[in-house]
């Protein structure tokens, strides 16, 4: 673990102190925003303090995800869905998500040279992100910077999963909408009716609708999707590098978007997530009481060399670990 | 403990028209094995641009790699706009095919360092990681 350290790099002055850096957020400042975002990624002691200071401006934004395997053109779509959002006057952010390489810990984030194209303008935030050892498509704090951009201001929030391969399905539980994107030839109609990502998309995209043969997947997308709480998810063809399909893209998502707030499917899945949010938070919480308990004194050797001679089971010791880090913060 | 350490966040951005990102490439290539997160922005970007960028992602260090020969040009704008933008705290490097005269002017402008070509990864790598630890 580091050191805590004041002040971030190369910010010393007053103004990049938490309260002021959520102040200067609030005024729309992209830099702010950008400190924020590492403060929280990087888990610095303020980052708590942070996310509470924003949680009150947040709940505005849209948050659409995007899943689907490497090279399927996620990036090339959200590039052209900023532009068409623009270009109707909405704010938009992105968080971009990457693999961390679990052998060196580092990183090549590459979403934003699809992005290109909005370079300079004022009302897009780009911001990638490195997995960091989390598993399910997203960073730990892919959500947090999620609320960073929603405080930021921003009307919507695309995120772009890793490459997701047929499980990443975190980002349903998270966005307000999620997006399974897929392209043709990639499979046969088996592939479609095998459970996990083809099971989470509210709207399914067939990308590269350009190589051809794309009928069949749209037949086999369509044959597997079942209406869920009154929602068919459309199947969409696109061409993101020619921008074919995107404004009946865009509509799909205002579709949904409109869908969830006239059917109660908005309370409903914030309701969800906000639950999936306080295990998480309590479980870190808990777990990290658990560690520093084990730290101190001599009651987790004791524990351990139980558990060694079978005296004790690990659930057992596990139980009289927690209730004894419990007793301890009471 | 579950705390996340810190990470190194390098820019790699290629500024100008010139179409030679093997160099960048390798850079970041050598960054990312050295445990940091190396945003790359591909090629023909203008130092707004490459500020932007640079800023939304909060970065430590910006990697500018040119060999178009325009770089007198663009790497001190970039370091312009930077401190225009109150993030002059963001190390500057450059790279690429650079005449020995330009590099004291480079520095003048704001360019902690200049690699040219034959300069070992190791080098680039600690001058990162230096950058990164606020050194």
């Amino acid at each position: 673990m580091r050191e805590v350290v004041p002040a971030r790099k190369g910010a010393a002055s007053p103004r990049d102190s938490v309260s002021g850096l959520v102040e200067d957020l609030l005024t729309g400042d992209k830099r702010a925003a950008a400190k924020l975002i590492s403060l929280i990624e990087d888990d610095e002691p303020d980052a708590t303090d942070a996310l509470a200071r924003i949680f009150p401006h947040t709940g505005r934004a849209h948050v659409v995800g995007f899943t689907g395997p490497p090279g399927v053109g996620k990036s090339s779509l959200i590039n052209r869905l900023v532009r068409s959002y623009r270009s109707g006057g909405k704010k938009v952010g992105v968080v971009a998500v990457d693999p961390t390489s679990p052998y060196t810990g580092g990183a090549v984030l590459g979403d934003r040279i699809r992005m290109a194209d909005t370079g300079v303008d004022p009302g897009v935030f780009i911001r990638s992100m490195a997995t960091r050892g989390h598993a399910g498509g997203l960073a730990l704090a892919t959500f947090d910077a999620v609320r960073v951009l929603d405080a930021l201001g921003m009307d919507i929030v695309f995120v772009e999963t890793v490459g997701a391969g047929q499980s990443e399905v975190e980002i349903a539980t998270r966005a307000h909408t999620t997006v399974v994107v897929e392209m043709p030839m990639t499979g046969d109609a088996v592939q479609t009716m095998k459970a996990g990502i083809l099971e989470i998309g509210d709207v399914y995209v067939v990308n590269k609708a350009d190589l051809g043969n794309e009928d069949v997947l749209v037949a086999n997308l369509k044959f597997q999707l079942t209406p869920r709480d009154g929602w068919t998810p459309p199947v969409i063809r696109t061409t993101a590098t020619e921008g074919r399909g995107i404004d009946e893209l865009a509509a799909a998502l205002e579709k949904h978007a409109s869908y969830l707030d006239e059917t109660g499917a908005r309370q409903k899945r914030e309701i969800a997530r906000a639950r999936l949010e306080i295990l998480e938070n309590a479980q870190r919480l808990l777990s990290r009481e658990v560690e520093e308990g084990s730290r101190s004194g001599r009651a987790f050797d004791k524990l351990a060399e139980d558990v060694a001679a079978r005296r004790l089971d690990p659930h057992a010791a596990a139980g009289k670990l927690l209730k004894q880090s419990q007793h301890k913060t009471r | 403990m579950i705390r996340i350490a810190k990470k190194i966040r390098v820019l790699i951005a290629k500024p100008g028209l010139d179409g030679h990102d093997r160099g960048a490439k390798v850079v970041a290539r050598a960054l990312r094995d050295a445990g940091m997160e190396v945003i790359y922005t591909g090629l023909r970007q203008t130092p707004e641009d490459i500020v932007e960028a640079a800023i939304q992602e909060d970065v430590d260090a910006i990697g500018l790699s040119c060999l178009s020969g325009a770089h007198m040009t663009l790497f001190p704008e970039v370091v312009k706009l930077l401190r225009k933008r109150k993030s002059g705290d963001i190390v500057v490097a450059g790279g690429g095919i650079i005449p020995e005269d330009d590099v004291p002017k480079l520095k003048k402008a704001g360019i902690k360092v200049v690699f040219g070509p034959g300069t070992p990864l190791r080098e680039i790598v600690e001058f990162f990681e230096a950058a990164g630890k606020g050194a």
